[in-house]
């Protein structure tokens, strides 16, 4: 196996025989390494792979990287949907540049998840048998050219709220494939304002097709930020860790008090009759989020989901011959490969 | 070789090797550690790192290392405290739970 | 090279030819991006869609500029988009190569090597033309197209010297793709009354022969010897695929006329 220049491993052979067979730790370091741990992320240091942490740190960040990079790489199906149909050639290099874009970033949250000890490779396994998750957003179809606007607007910009404060998370290595994946995504929400402000100022088709595509993301969109926190399993202790910076409720209202005004420039109508300005709260009060339909989702009853991982599965089923043979070049002429340094 | 015994050989290894990449953002700047990237050998490795760091132009010259040839000290010189048994949880499956709440992205 | 510097030449039919020799390198690059864009979320690893994305990207930019300067030369008013997508099938000048499906991967990475290839030289032909535009687009193109030339180069190296499967996959892929090789250094109609602005399409032959030697040799590889060639897409005349690939292409623009994307 092959894991990260970061990630734990025992000493290289040439190290002295005492460092390669160190004995087992005695009974009191845990509670010394749990104290310097906590006090790392008391004094808002960051924690580098080869640290000490605490197992449930360690899975609950490789499940949390792991799920964020499959969301990249699952993510590029719905828009990879209309590579072929853009209606511009314009829009259709903008539109390969942002699906490649999340292929780099999905890479770059694999890399993190790496230095914590796993393999890309069985990372996928798990992604394609179903046992790790992506954001559920992505199993919406895409179904008009808006939707690449809608999802620009709505989903990258809830992504960015979410991935913003993750920049500043506590385990190094994510947020510094945070700070790369934000820098980036910067432009992905303003092309999809874009295409829905074309679109919204356009045709009455089009204006039809732009209200349309914004009427079936608002909701998924809102809920991107996960359950309200009193429902979530994981807010507390990644807050405690600083692996979560702000709750789900509190990114959510983040969200809709930005979309609004957004929406009342592009001239479209959010989908929700409750939603009005609260002068007491300073806020806007919204509408209750269909948690069923998260949930249902989730588990596996939305309407691409099976298409989705039916798509990866295929592309690395099919792709299985290709890396293979990739690897017995590398075997057969030992070019400086890391089949060499492995063998 | 820098690997476990047991744990890894050529032919238990599944997928690509990881390599490291390293990038001269321009010129005047020593080479910086960016992540890393799977690749059969370090001539896609080194083709891979150009399209997945280097996009939108960021480099002007990229070094890439296998993973396993790197040797690194521990900040804390906690090194032996990483048994064997701790990493390998991780490679198991049945390690990771599937979520019964909600991703956070 | 903005469009606006072309220096148009005189008379009209200098003018047609020019127009209709941009149109086939734009064709070409425009359609094989087309292609490649297909291959997006379905590549044999997450580095490879990187990878031919990229090379998409730089096939519709060289498209994009030679559509947009065609489109001058020709005077009808028509910009990038009119060009892709309100021509119909037998309008397209690209050869029949860039057109054909994507196959395996095998088929793709022919089909790189080859068309790579024949615009590496191309290119470095182009870079003495007259035109400035061209020169100006030769200069930048021939950078991203050595770079298309080496990932096919890797690849099919790996291929052919790979496992047997993938040995038999990429001769198999070449002998689909060899076909289509001949229509590459086949003199266009109209390139006659270009000299020195385009490159006479048969003097690109030997260095690209000499090149795809070297590599085939290397990956363990046989040169095919089809038993037909591919003809006529520089005059219209193309593969029934084409007539699949475009109403995608184009199917969307042309529901809404007239509007603005």
């Amino acid at each position: 196996m092959h894991r990260g220049v970061d990630a734990p491993r025992t000493p290289a052979v040439g190290g002295s025989a005492a460092a390669e067979q160190a004995p087992a730790k005695p009974p009191d370091t845990g509670a010394h390494l749990q104290q310097r741990f906590d006090a790392l992320i008391a004094d808002d240091e960051r924690i580098e792979p080869r640290d000490w942490m605490p197992t449930g740190y360690r899975k609950t960040l490789i499940r949390q990287i792991a799920q964020h990079a499959h969301s990249e790489i699952i993510g590029m199906q719905p828009e990879g949907n209309w590579i072929t149909r853009a209606p511009s050639l314009r829009r259709k290099a903008i539109l390969i540049a942002k699906v490649q874009d999340e292929a780099g970033h999905g890479l770059y949250l694999y890399s993190a998840a790496e230095t914590l000890g796993v393999d890309r490779e069985d990372l996928l396994d798990l992604l394609h048998e179903g046992k790790q998750k992506y954001s559920s957003i992505f199993n919406y179809p895409t179904l008009s050219w808006a939707d690449m606007g809608a999802i620009g607007w709505l989903v990258d910009g809830a992504a960015i709220m979410n991935q913003v404060p993750l920049c500043r998370c506590s385990y190094g290595p994510y947020g510094r494939a945070m700070v790369r994946v934000c820098k980036e995504e910067s432009f992905h929400q303003r092309q999809g304002f874009d295409i829905l402000h074309t679109l919204s100022h356009g045709t009455p088709a089009q204006q039809a097709m732009a209200q349309d595509a914004v009427d079936r993301f608002w909701w998924p969109s809102l809920m991107m930020f996960g359950p309200p926190d009193e429902r979530s399993a994981h807010t507390a202790q990644s807050t405690a860790w600083g692996i979560k910076r702000l709750g789900n409720d509190e990114l959510r209202q983040r969200f809709v008090d930005i979309c609004v005004p957004q929406a009342r420039a592009l001239d479209i109508t959010l989908p929700d009759p409750d939603l009005r300005w609260n002068e007491n709260r300073g806020h806007y009060d919204f509408g209750a989020v269909d948690w069923a339909e998260l949930t249902r989702v989730i588990k596996g009853d939305g309407p691409c989901n099976e298409q989705r991982i039916q798509r990866r599965r295929s592309a690395h089923e099919e792709g299985a011959w290709v890396r293979e043979a990739a690897d017995a070049y590398a075997r057969k002429h030992h070019n400086s490969s890391a089949a060499e340094a492995l063998a | 070789m820098t690997i476990p015994p047991g744990t890894t050989t050529a032919t238990a290894r599944r997928g690509w090797p990881l390599w490291e990449v390293f990038v001269r953002a321009r010129r005047g700047l020593s080479h910086q550690h960016l992540g890393s990237l799977h690749a059969p050998d370090a001539a896609m490795a080194l083709r891979n790192a150009r399209d997945v760091y280097t996009r939108r132009g960021e480099g002007v010259s990229i070094w890439v290392v296998p993973s396993a040839a790197i040797s690194a000290s521990s900040p804390d010189e906690k090194d032996s405290f990483f048994e064997p048994a701790m990493d390998k949880a991780y490679r198991h499956p049945s390690f990771y739970d599937v979520p019964d709440g909600v991703s956070h992205l | 090279m903005s469009a606006s510097t072309t220096a148009v030449p005189a008379g009209d039919l200098v003018r047609t030819a020019f127009a209709g020799y941009l149109l086939g390198l734009a064709d070409d690059s425009l359609i094989l991006a087309q292609r490649l864009g297909e291959w997006v979320t379905r590549a044999p690893q997450i580095e490879e869609d990187i990878a031919l994305a990229n090379i998409a990207l730089d096939l519709l930019g060289q498209a994009r500029t030679l559509l947009a300067c065609a489109g001058k030369v020709e005077g009808l008013g028509r910009d990038e988009d009119d060009l892709a997508f309100l021509r119909d099938e037998r309008e397209f000048r690209n050869v029949q190569l860039v057109e054909i499906p994507n196959g395996d991967f095998a088929v793709t990475m022919a089909r790189q090597l080859i068309f790579s290839g024949y615009q590496y030289e191309l290119y470095r032909a182009l870079l003495t033309s007259t035109d400035p535009m061209l020169a100006g687009l030769a200069a930048k193109a021939v950078k991203e197209v050595a770079y298309h030339r080496d990932h096919a180069v890797q690849w099919v190296r790996r291929l052919g010297d790979g496992t047997d499967e993938s040995h038999t996959r990429m001769q198999t892929g070449l002998d689909h793709t060899w076909p289509y090789v001949e229509e590459l250094f086949e003199r266009a109609p109209g390139v006659a009354a270009l000299p020195r602005i385009a490159a006479d399409p048969a003097s690109l032959r030997p260095a690209w022969d000499s090149f795809i030697g070297t590599v085939i040799a290397e990956a363990t590889l046989t040169i095919p010897q089809p038993t037909w060639r591919a003809r006529g897409g520089r005059a219209g005349y193309h593969t029934e695929y084409l007539g699949h690939l475009l109403p995608e292409m184009q199917y969307l623009h042309r529901a809404h006329p007239g509007a603005s994307w």
